[in-house]
This record gives C-alpha cells, structure tokens and sequence, in this order.
C-alpha cells in the first residue's frame, strides 16, 4: 500500500506544483506582457497585484484604500546584538505613505532588512498572517471550550449550542478519519487530529472571508502541522515500521540497495505532500477567486462586473467545499500515516 | 518563489500557536468531550440493550399466554367433548328404559287380555253347556209328537235364543 501510496502522492505532488508554477508564472507574464503592449503600465499593474498582495504575507493589514483602511501591525525583532526590539510597522511610512527606513530597518518587498551589511535578525512580528493564526486559535479554542463546557455542565445529556455544532464533527472524524485508518490504538491520537482538523477548517473557512488573510495557503504554516505529522508518525513507529523502512520484508537482498533510499524518502514525501496539497489548494482558490474579482476591475464594464460577482459567489461556495475537504484530507493522511507506522504486521509481504 | 519560501516568523509563531492550541484543548476540550460521548454512547447502548431484552420477555410472555390460552381451549373442547358424550349415554339410556318399561306394559295388558278372553270364552261355553241343557231339558220335557209341534218349538227356541 505504502509504496502505491508515495507514488501517487509523488505524482500529484509533482502535476500540484507544475500547476502553481504554470499559474504564477502565467498570471506575472500576462500582467508583464500586458503592462508593456499597453501604455498605462502602472495603473494595470496596479489593478491586480493585489492578488499577489493577498496571497502573501504583511506587516500591515489593509483593509481598505487610505490611511485609516490600514492596520498596522507591530513589528518584533530579535537580534543577538541590539536584543528584542518592538515598533510599529507604519514607522515604515512617512506622511505621504512613501516607504522610508526606520531604525535602521527598511521593508523590502515584504521582509524586514537590516540596513547595515553582515547584520542577522530575527523576525518574530505579529504579521498580517500572525494576526489571522491568533483569530483563528481564538474562535477555534471558543468553540471547543464552549462545547466542553456544556458537557461538563450537563453530563449525560444532548449536545446544545455549540455543543451540538461541533459534535457531529468530533464523532466523524474520530469514528471516520481516525479510527478506520490508526486501528485499535487510536485513542491517543485523536485529540491531535480534532485540533489539526478543527484548525485547518476554521483557519480556511475564516480565510475566505472578506479581507481576511490567507493563513493555511501560507507554506510556513502547512509545514508547521505537516512537520508535526511527521514527527507523530515517527515517534509512534513500531518495529515493523521501521523494519518496513529499512530491512523490507519479502525483498531479495541486492533489490535492498534501491528500496532502502526509497523507502527512507517515503518518508519524507508523505508530510510533504501534506505540506504541499493545503497550501496549493488554499492558495490556488484564493488566485481563482481574487483573479474573478480582478476581471471587473481589469475590464471596467459592467457587463463583465455582473458576471464576474455571479461566478466569484460560486467560486466561494466551492472554496467552502474545499475549505472542509482540505481539512478532512489532511486529517484523513496524516491518520493513515500514523496508522501505518502504529499497525501491527502479522504477515511478510505485504506490498 | 517567495510563496515557496516559508517565513521564519510566521513558523515559530504557528508551531507555538497550534501546540499551545493542541495542548489546551486536548487537556480542557477534546478530553471531556470524548470522555462525555463515550459515556454517553455506552449509555445509550445500554438503554438499547435493556430495551431489547424487555422486548424478548415481552414476546415471551406473550407467546406464554397464548400457549396458556391454547391450553384452556384444548381443555374447553375436551369438557365440552366430553359432557356431550355423557348426556348422549344417559339419552341412550332413558331411551332404553323406556322401550323397555313399554314393552313390559303391553306384554302385561296382553296378558291380562288373553286372560279376560279366556275368562269370558269359558263363560260363553258354560253358558253355552247351560242354554244347550236347558233346550235339551226343555225338549225332553215337551214330548214332541208332531212335525209341526217340532217345528214350533224350535221357532220358539230361536226366539229365546236372540232374546238371549
């Protein structure tokens, strides 16, 4: 199973990269061609970057043109020679929003650099995505604390409020996702998949939000989760996990020399995968949508304006749709994985 | 590429966010929540299985009531079976009796009949034996010489005779 698995994974893997690449390089190359065919550079530049703008993480969060429409957020350095150092980020604009240094700090196209040459610094700021995680861990924990609340007040009785929201969720994905795929020992992991479950789901579905940011199309956060999946898989792996790895049954010694490599990048693949799938899908949704959005603004017609409102509504509504499925998925492998690492052998070839 | 590349910041702050998010809510959500549906679960699955043998003695008793009832039914028919045969025997009976006290009277009054008819025959003939006798007597006594005189006599005796 496992080795089917990699090379599907592999492969989607493969075909959801080439197609975030063909998309990027499609959308800057026809901004780029059209930019220079067209007189107006600037301002159709202008009208869709903040597409990209959106995808990407701030220091500030921008609401709406204008002074006030901007949040600024602070900004958090660490550096072993000037220690932690806390300012705004609108220091980084003068009165006239012209990008200007500020304590010899400048903001170059979204990251914070030292001026002087040969400095390091580490950026620990409450950036725009930052800002979204902290939302998002506040409704999530809202609304499982809420629920818990209920049941430790009312022991015994029906779920009510959001107790009864949540529920069916909490038993779907124990009795769905983690049980079928861990096996008899599955208890102990499903706190760790209704946190990974719940987090994804409200982090995408508040992501979709009108101005929100794109917090679980962001790739630091898909590693984070993919990371600890793999560091779960592994902890938790019983002999005949790594027995499976490293001497695997049923394979003539010499063929060993080539499964061994491939089974030990196997490993690796997995929680890329993992990594990989979320923030394509999440990313990927938020360009289509933005992308419809943009063709009112880029055409200027009203025409163009309907159309475009009626398919980024139906885009939304998939976007839901992949917002739960993302999060199911990534619940639903990161179970089969640990599953696969926790399952007892009985038999040798297993392939 | 700068999407590809994961930021540093954004990293140290999901890896403590989500596991101080992991270790809250496994400690004060997720481990009630299931704890309180496990029980609830076995509770429900308890209240099924009482439900379910309830419904087995229910189905017991009611298959114990109609045995009873075909029972009492069987033995309805049996008394009833029976009672009819007893008052069909004591029918026979009477019917038997009867015949027979019947018979006895009619062989009674026929005897007694034949007895009568014996007891008036006789009679007939002593009288019979006396009217003779006195004819007899009578002709004897008259000393009859005539034809004529026979002939009268005789008349008068059949004259006597219907008179009798």
């Amino acid at each position: 199973m496992t080795v089917y698995q990699n090379k599907l994974n592999i492969n989607k893997l493969a075909s959801l990269v080439l197609v975030l690449f063909v998309s990027l390089f499609s959308f800057q190359g026809a901004f780029a061609s059209d930019g220079h065919e067209a007189h107006g550079e600037e301002t159709k530049e202008d009208k869709t970057s903040f597409i990209m703008h959106h995808i990407k993480d701030a220091y500030e969060w921008h609401f709406v043109d204008g002074h006030y429409g901007t949040l600024y957020l602070p900004v958090i350095l660490y550096s072993s020679d000037r220690g932690l150092e806390v300012f705004s980020s609108s220091n980084f604009f003068d009165a006239d929003h012209k990008a200007v240094a500020y304590n010899g700090y400048k903001n170059d196209h979204g990251h914070i650099v030292p001026l002087e040459e040969g400095r390091s610094v580490l950026d620990l700021s409450i950036t725009k995505n930052v800002a979204m995680l902290i939302i998002t861990l506040v409704v999530v924990s809202f609304l499982a604390l809420k629920s818990a609340s209920h049941y430790k007040k009312n022991p015994g009785s029906a779920p009510k409020g959001v107790a009864s929201f949540l529920e069916p969720i909490i038993i779907f994905v124990r009795d769905e996702v983690v049980k079928p795929n861990i096996g008899p020992k599955y208890e102990r992991f499903v706190p760790y998949m209704l946190t990974l479950f719940f987090f994804i789901w409200i982090g995408n579905i508040l992501g979709l939000l009108p101005g929100a940011a794109n917090l679980t199309g962001n790739i630091a956060v898909t590693a984070v989760l993919a990371i600890l999946t793999f560091i779960i898989t592994n902890v938790n792996g019983n002999k005949d996990y790594w027995k499976h790895v490293f001497a695997t049954p049923g394979v003539p010694k010499p063929l060993l020399l080539v499964m061994i490599p491939v089974e030990f990048i196997g490993l690796f693949t997995k929680p890329f995968a993992l990594m990989i799938r979320l923030f394509v899908a999440i990313t990927a949704g938020h360009i289509v949508l933005l992308s419809i959005i943009g063709l009112a603004f880029l055409f200027e017609s009203y025409a163009v304006g309907v159309a475009s409102t009626i398919l980024s509504i139906f885009i939304n509504i998939i976007e839901v749709l992949v917002a739960t499925i993302q999060a199911y998925v990534f619940t639903l492998f990161s179970s089969m994985y640990i599953g696969s690492a926790v399952a007892e052998h009985h038999h040798d070839d297993h392939h | 590429m700068d999407l590809l590349i994961p930021g540093s910041g954004l990293f140290i702050w999901q890896l403590v966010g989500f596991l101080v998010l992991f270790f809250l809510l496994s400690k004060f959500a997720w481990r009630p929540i299931l704890d309180a549906l496990k029980v609830r679960e076995m509770s429900i699955q308890e209240a099924l299985e009482s439900a379910e043998s309830a419904k087995a003695e229910m189905a017991k008793l009611q298959a114990d009531n109609k045995k009873l009832l075909e029972e009492a039914r069987i033995e309805r028919d049996a008394i009833l079976k029976e009672a009819l045969t007893a008052a069909n025997a004591i029918r026979e009976e009477a019917k038997e009796e009867a015949t027979k006290i019947g018979n006895k009277m009619i062989a009674d009054a026929k005897a007694v009949i034949a007895t009568e008819k014996n007891a008036a025959l006789n009679e007939l003939k002593n009288h019979v034996a006396t009217l003779s006798i006195d004819i007899a007597e009578k002709v004897i006594r008259k000393n009859l010489s005539s034809d004529k005189a026979q002939k009268d006599m005789v008349e008068e005796l059949v004259k006597d005779i219907k008179v009798n």
